[in-house]
């Protein structure tokens, strides 16, 4: 396909954009004359510049996912009580051990982030699968109630700060080395998801095509599963959740490519990437010194994406 | 062969096959005929192990549908379930290449390319392959599905209502296909047919079915008789011959 060495040659122009925009001015001419310059660029720009490539790309492969397992394009993972769930793991780890290890407050936002996505599923997966507008319901729904349950536990433990920083404020402006290299995990997770496109294609197919091709589905929906967890507990645990490109970046290749996730799963990943750090740049250049979360862009840049989806027809042809 | 020994399945508190017992034969096409509900894509689905068995034993050339492992199946048996309606935007190619799936779990040699792209030919859909599932006709997906079954290339070939959507002439160029296979290719192939004649005309066997019980079996100079039909679908039914074969009559 053309579109992966052009979404490609995209994202690494706006990579560089991103190691160059920020409140301190960065020439990466000079860069090796200038230690300060160099500084910034290693512990600041360079780190937050991978942190939302990462995200947009592992999110987006997640948000796949998540539409294959529920056999439904219109969830993504911050729609199936996934990101919920992972911060409902992350305010119990918080409080039952305050002080714990870096490693054990990720295992339990990706413990969290699974049981909440599995029984997600597992309510979906008894609707009839005429019911398609009930499945976004079901999810928003479950976030809704999820949510709340977050918020209520956050009030009382005076973990409120966390909570929002976790679920409501997706941004990268606190990003430094050392503090976002949990999301090469979430990337990690996105490429063994890779590995298994044609098992997740047939599942997509639904029960009946899959037995006849003799594809144990179980051991396939763990996985998905799996990778869901891990890629939304890491982005919440580290920058917080991301609206929407879960969503709408799926949406969007498989209206263009299809579904052959072979394929197509490296398109997402990169046109996810592309995505938030558009987003990211946008947010710290629209108020320049100053920056807009690029969650609160995305929110709004994916809701218009969203509804030109919807009204859009599938192109003939 | 197929062996079905007393197979009972229930839905519920219905129940939907009570105690069948019969065999497939092997290196024939055989035709499952009989009234809506009768239980026949239920049976088949079992056969399939698309259901998990309830009560019985079903044996596909001796290998036990609920011992083997699926993967094991998936080579010996192809199914084309009734519903085949699937969400996914795979291109025909695509869709059929899946076909070959339980032969190289992903990695495609240059003998399964070819044999997607003789599946395609053989179904007419070369032109079409390129298309998108969601952008071609009903007999067209149709087509793509029962190619994609073609191509898993099994010695068993089970079909439900393959027919559905087709256009007379695909209708034909299906069966000729199917007799070819069963003919000259030593394979074995059950359908349910609902166009009774198309039993007629190209099965080597007939099992037919009513309220979860086998009717009758048999070569169909011997089941698509004036009683025999006339009592399945519980209305007067002529038949006539045409070139040595029954010809059901429906407007008599
Ligand atoms: N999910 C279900 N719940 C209850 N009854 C069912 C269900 N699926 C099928 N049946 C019943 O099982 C019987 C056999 O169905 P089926 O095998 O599809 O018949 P056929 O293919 O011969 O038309 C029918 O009476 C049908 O109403
Ligand atoms: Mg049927």
């Amino acid at each position: 396909m053309r579109l992966v060495p052009a979404l490609s040659m995209a994202l690494a122009a706006l990579m560089l954009a991103s190691l160059t925009v920020g409140a301190a001015n960065v020439d990466l001419r000079g860069i090796f004359r200038d230690p300060q310059a160099m500084l910034v660029l290693l512990e600041s720009r360079l780190p937050r510049t991978l942190a939302v490539t990462l995200t947009g790309a592992a999110l987006s492969v997640a948000g796949v996912l998540i539409q294959v397992l529920v056999r439904n394009r219109f969830v993504g993972p911050d729609t199936s009580g996934t990101a919920e769930g992972a911060a409902l793991g992350l305010l119990a780890i918080t409080i039952l051990a305050p002080t714990s290890a870096l490693w054990l407050r990720m295992g339990a936002a990706a413990l969290g982030a699974m049981a909440t996505t599995a029984l997600f599923v597992t309510v979906i997966r008894r609707l009839p699968p005429r019911e398609v507008m009930l499945v976004p319901i079901a999810g928003l729904v479950l976030s809704g109630v999820l949510g709340a349950v977050v918020t209520f536990i956050g009030w009382q433990t005076d973990l409120m700060q966390y909570v929002g920083a976790w679920l409501y404020s997706g941004e990268f402006s606190g990003v430094i080395a050392g503090r976002y290299e949990l999301l090469w995990i979430a990337g990690l997770a996105a490429g063994l998801a890779w590995l298994a496109a044609d098992r997740f294609v047939i599942l997509a197919l639904g029960q009946q095509v899959a037995t006849g091709l003799g594809l144990s589905t179980a051991a396939v929906m763990r996985l998905g599963l799996l990778v869901v967890s891990v890629v939304t507990a890491m982005v919440v645990t580290t920058v917080g959740m991301i609206p929407f490109v879960g969503l709408v970046v799926p949406n969007l290749v498989s209206r263009i490519m299809g579904d052959n996730l072979r394929a197509s799963l490296p398109v997402v990943a990169l046109a996810g990437a592309l995505l938030v750090l558009a987003c990211d740049l946008i947010g710290r250049l629209a108020i320049h010194p100053y920056e807009l979360p690029a969650g609160l862009i995305l929110g709004v840049l994916g809701a218009g994406l969203f509804l030109w989806l919807l009204h859009k027809r599938p192109s003939h042809g | 062969m197929i062996q079905i020994e007393g197979v009972s399945h229930h839905i519920g508190t219905a129940q939907i096959l009570r105690d069948i017992s019969t065999s497939l034969p092997e290196g024939r096409l055989t035709a499952l005929i009989g009234p809506n509900g009768a239980g026949k894509s239920t049976l088949l689905r079992l056969i399939g192990r698309l259901e998990p068995l309830q009560a019985g034993r079903i044996t596909v050339d001796e290998h036990d549908v609920a011992r083997c492992p699926t993967g094991c199946l998936a080579r010996v048996m192809a199914i084309l379930g009734q519903q085949t309606a699937i969400a996914s935007r795979l291109r025909l190619s695509e869709l059929v290449g899946f076909g070959r799936w339980p032969h190289h779990q992903g990695r495609p040699s240059a003998d399964d390319h070819a044999r997607v792209a003789e599946a395609l030919d053989a179904f007419a859909l070369t032109p079409l392959a390129g298309r998108f599932l969601d952008e071609v006709s009903g007999g067209q997906a149709q087509r793509a599905h029962i190619a994609m079954a073609f191509a898993q290339d099994t010695p068993w070939l089970l079909l439900d209502e393959p027919l559905n959507n087709l256009d007379m002439s695909h209708a034909r160029a299906l069966m000729v296909r199917l007799r070819g296979l069963v003919a000259d290719g030593g394979r074995s192939v059950a359908m349910v047919v609902h166009e009774i004649n198309y039993a007629a005309a190209w099965a080597d066997h007939v099992v037919a079915m009513k309220d979860g019980r086998i009717f009758a079996t048999g070569a169909p100079a011997e089941v698509l008789t004036e009683e025999v039909l006339s009592a399945l679908y519980d209305a007067s039914i002529r038949v006539g011959q045409h070139h040595g074969r029954p010809l059901v009559l429906h407007h008599a």
